[in-house]
């Protein structure tokens, strides 16, 4: 697994990249009460805004942590956007995504390096 | 910037687990770690006990009630001498355009006035009290007490076990009563559409007191966080966001505190900040006026949100003061101000979230119906 500084975490499964957003971050969010994903096959560039998620308290973004294709996404979280703080590192997946480039994962973060970086 | 302000409650927040945040100049829980969401489903279902001591308390006295009272109802234009004894009112302090200044609590405490206003807006206030009602009323900020509110469908059987005389009070009765062997000024109301009591004590003695009530079973402590949900499920204003010097009362869906003997024909018509556009408002109608909105879907629309007439073209015609997302309602809710021709329940405006027109139903407040013991 591996860790961006906006608090999304990676899973890499040959060339498919599952991502989330980390138990820190679920809880500095508060309760999520509205997901909205990307469209499946979008052709998305690093940094793009591609979930906004929305907390009783605020709305905040997910960002593309990757250039590529979103392969799947997760439609349970837009029924029971609850998932995202019941289990953000398991069900609570966003979405899926196809790099056209792998070679970014080596710059972000194992989980030391993460657990450091929250202090 | 300056040194963020502490509440008596402050260590017992913390060792709660409080998540602590600036507000109005003070340190406060937004949260506690059970969240919002289950903060505000416990205050509907059970009792919530909220830390409100950063609100301004103050008293107003002069050689009786009745002095007092003709004298403060040159700044508000509420019914103030025809308060009965023991009875508490919502009031508005106003400019001179009729503006809304700030919203407070007044009640008839026998031979005195006492006043709760807002954490953010009590320096003004009490600057202003004391220019218009100096030398003849005195205006004493109370600094030395702590407001605690009790707010639920239990709050009453909770409190009664410190005092039975709790359950005689009905919504808006003040008293002093003794709480924990302390002289409490209890009144019952609140600021979340439950019943409730609102509990003024001295500051030395409130942590003692928020701890015995929160050995009850039944409450639980509720952050910044869940009053606010709370608040706008019970289509409360919340100052400086709904209502703030540019929205008179009338637009703003507050004509009914304004009681009759202000109104033009009344007994003591006028007189207050602002009269005569307040009663020209009251008159005519407002041009605008502040609806509660259903967003269709998930999406909150939050304050700031551009309001429109339709799904496409056209400038805005109205905005979100406030909005999220309601836990009992179980969906978005918000409230704004929109044309007075576009605010009939069930009008459908559109929000603008993100780029898109996303439709919302205009709704009458309160959202969740008021759980008051009248």
């Amino acid at each position: 697994m591996k860790y961006t500084e906006e608090h999304e975490w990676l899973l890499q499964d040959d060339d498919l990249i599952t991502v989330g957003i980390t138990e820190h971050a679920a809880e500095q969010l508060g309760d999520v009460v509205f997901v909205e994903l990307p469209e499946p096959g979008a052709e998305v560039s690093k940094d793009d805004e591609i979930v906004v998620i929305e907390s009783v308290k605020a709305a905040s973004d997910i960002l593309a942590p990757l250039d590529g294709e979103i392969v799947e996404v997760n439609e349970a979280l837009v029924e029971n956007p609850g998932l995202v703080n019941e289990d953000p590192l398991g069900e609570a997946w966003f979405f899926k995504i196809k790099p056209s480039d792998l070679s970014p994962m080596d710059d972000y973060m194992d989980e030391a390096a993460y657990k450091k970086f929250i202090g | 910037m300056t040194e963020l302000l502490r509440t008596p409650l402050y260590d017992l927040h913390v060792e709660l687990g409080g998540r602590m945040v600036p507000f109005a100049g003070y340190e406060m829980p937004v949260q506690y770690p059970a969240g919002i969401m289950a903060e505000h489903t416990h205050t509907r279902s059970k009792a919530g006990l909220f830390d409100v001591s950063h609100m301004g308390q103050v008293i107003l006295r002069g050689t009786t009630y009745e002095a007092a009272a003709r004298v403060f109802e040159a700044l508000v234009p509420m019914d103030v001498l025809g308060l009965g004894e023991g009875r508490q009112r919502y009031g508005l302090f106003l400019n001179e355009a009729g503006g809304i200044l700030d919203d407070l609590m007044f009640a008839n405490r026998g031979d005195h006035l006492f006043v709760v206003v807002n954490a953010a807006c009590k320096t003004e206030d009490t600057a202003r009290m004391k220019a218009v009602l100096e030398p003849d009323v005195s205006v004493e900020p109370v600094t030395d007490r702590a407001l605690l509110a009790l707010q639920g469908p239990r709050a009453e059987a909770v409190l009664t076990e410190f005092a039975a005389e709790a359950a005689t009070m009905r919504f808006m009765d003040v008293r002093t009563v003794e709480l924990d062997g302390v002289e409490a000024w209890v009144s019952r109301s609140g600021y979340t559409g439950e019943d409730g009591y609102e509990i003024s004590v001295p500051a030395d003695r409130a942590e003692r007191l928020a701890r015995s009530l929160l050995a009850h079973d039944d409450v639980a402590p509720i952050g910044l966080g869940a009053r606010d949900s709370l608040r706008l499920e019970a289509g409360l204003c919340l100052y400086g966001h709904d209502i703030d010097t540019g929205t008179l009362p009338g637009e703003a869906g507050l004509t009914w505190a304004i009681q009759k003997a202000r109104r033009a024909g009344g007994a003591r018509a006028g007189g207050f900040p602002g009269a005569a556009e307040v009663l020209a408002q009251l008159e005519a109608g407002p041009a605008r006026k502040r609806v509660g909105l259903r967003p269709e879907g998930r999406a909150p629309m939050r304050e700031g949100v551009d309001l429109y007439a339709a799904p496409e073209g056209g400038a805005p015609v109205g905005r979100v003061t406030s909005g999220g997302f309601g836990p009992t309602v179980g969906g978005p809710v918000a409230m704004g101000y929109i044309p007075a021709d576009l605010s009939a329940a069930g009008t459908t405006v559109y929000g603008e979230v993100r780029g898109k027109r996303l439709p919302a139903t205009v709704t009458a407040l309160p959202f969740v119906a008021a759980n008051f013991k009248r």
